[in-house]
């Protein structure tokens, strides 16, 4: 009998750990960075086999770990670490319909709106000490993934687990 | 006449006094009441009742409100302004080493995307420090560097600063009437591009928050517990990408060697380093030695052994 308990207890912890997955299959979510690099497996060693950029509503289709596999509709699917995608809705371009959900709605946030390059600019008027030009330099620099896996390689360092 | 927003503001506590609700209610709840309220009794026009709505709204919110995209914006002017602070060590190799280094480390952390990524430079400073700002803009001082003395060592210091911009640290330092702030006049304008004073407003709320995240990331320091969390994150991170943890703890080791009493370094704006290192074991606790290879001493020793 307890043996029985026991194994319900863990059918339902099980049940419940599917239901309250975040990325759960067949829901819709937004790309919350400014390019996405969908992959052939749930790793960043993966092959790249699509890009997506801020906003892109895409469907998931399934999960693993931190990772869930995307698509747009009727586009290309790929894996795609979790970290890059939110639950809300991103509004790409501000309208007069805008005011009536309000910057602040829990379900969409208004991409390009708030603390912006506008709000940058202001602030670069008025703080003229103030150079950007090192923050635009270290933008740039981009470490492609065949890089970094020779990187791990070459200095026999042996990933134990995590986001790869 | 005075813009809506500042109208919205000042009519926001007279309206929500009109309603006397339990305290468990939501300020959502109570800026819709209210707003009912204040319409019903004559007190607003209907487009002010909406505002009181959304900018009520905007009241419990905090900084887990601040979208990524606004994130970035908040941490490319932080950046600008430690950049600002100290010289920015203009070694090619010194910082693409670290930029490779740095990238690779954030894969394994739990927050491997930002809106705009991670990105790392060399400070050339003696002074021993390193800042992240929000969105994964890090900076670590050649003083800090020279306490470092493997690619494991400088892993611990970066994994720590990603942990900052994991745990949202920074944002955290921002005062929330600045939220409130630009929230409700980000609620209450339309989505056109903003008017005159309410873009001086939010410019004001950005300012201010630019201010809140350095002042406490270069004078005060961030709470005990945010170090540990940050800490906790690093050894997280090291030990997924395969490197020593044990590495937090020699670098540590050798920073309480330089550290000065009341210099304007990490000595101002983090625990003793004792009260870390001793943290740090207990998260570490029985896990195997990481050997090194030699290649991957050589190529430290290569890229910052000697700036």
């Amino acid at each position: 009998m307890r043996q029985i308990k026991r194994w319900m207890g863990t059918v339902g912890l099980a049940a419940l750990t599917v239901v309250s997955a975040w990325a759960a299959a067949g829901k819709m979510m937004s790309v919350q960075v400014k390019d996405a690099q969908m992959r052939d497996k749930p790793s960043f060693i993966g092959k790249v086999v699509g890009s997506l950029a801020y906003g892109d509503r895409v469907e998931v289709q399934e999960s693993q770990g931190a990772w869930a596999r995307v698509s747009l509709p009727g586009g290309t699917a790929g894996w795609l670490h979790t970290s890059a995608l939110t639950s809300q809705k991103i509004a790409l371009s501000a309208g007069k319909d805008d005011a009536k959900v309000g910057a602040s709605g829990d379900e969409l946030a208004l991409a390009g709106k708030g603390f912006n390059s506008d709000i940058e600019a202001q602030f670069k008027k008025t703080h003229k000490a103030i150079d950007f030009t090192w923050v635009d330099k270290m933008e740039k620099i981009k470490i492609p993934s065949l890089e970094i896996q020779t990187f791990l390689k070459d200095g026999g360092v042996v990933p134990k687990g995590g986001a790869q | 006449m005075k813009p809506l927003v500042r109208q919205i503001i000042n009519l926001l506590p007279a309206v929500l006094a009109l309603v006397i609700l339990p305290a468990c209610q939501t300020m959502d709840a109570i800026s819709e009441v209210g707003a009912a309220v204040g319409q019903g009794a004559g007190v607003l026009t209907p487009q002010q009742a909406q505002s009181v709505k959304k900018a009520g709204s905007a009241v419990g919110k905090t900084f887990d409100s601040i979208t990524p995209e606004q994130e970035y914006y908040i941490g490319r002017t932080v950046g600008a302004v430690v950049i600002n602070q100290y010289k920015p060590l203009a070694n090619e190799e010194a910082n693409h080493y670290l930029n490779v280094l740095g990238q690779t480390l954030a894969q394994f952390s739990d927050k491997p995307e930002t809106f705009g990524g991670y990105h790392f430079l060399i400070m050339e400073t003696e002074e021993i420090n390193a800042f992240s700002a929000p969105g994964g803009l890090v900076f670590i001082s050649r003083g800090m560097l020279k306490c470092c003395k493997s690619e494991d060592a400088v892993a611990a210091v970066l994994a720590h600063e990603i942990g900052h911009v994991e745990k949202q640290h920074g944002l955290q330092a921002i005062k929330k009437s600045r939220i409130t702030s630009a929230l409700t006049i980000l609620a209450v304008e339309s989505g056109k591009s903003l008017g005159g004073e309410d873009l001086a407003q939010l410019t004001e709320a950005f300012e201010g928050s630019i201010g809140d995240i350095t002042s406490t990331m270069m004078n005060s320091g961030y709470a005990r517990g945010f170090e540990r969390q940050a800490d906790q994150a690093a050894v997280t991170t090291l030990q997924r990408a395969g490197y020593d943890p044990r590495a937090l703890v020699s670098m540590l080791t050798e920073m309480k060697k330089y550290l000065k009493p009341g210099g304007r370094d990490f000595a101002k704006t983090h625990p003793a380093p004792d009260d870390r290192i001793a943290d740090v074991e207990k998260m570490i606790g029985a896990a195997a030695a990481v050997p090194a290879p030699v290649a991957r001493q050589a190529r430290f020793a290569q890229a910052v052994g000697k700036i």
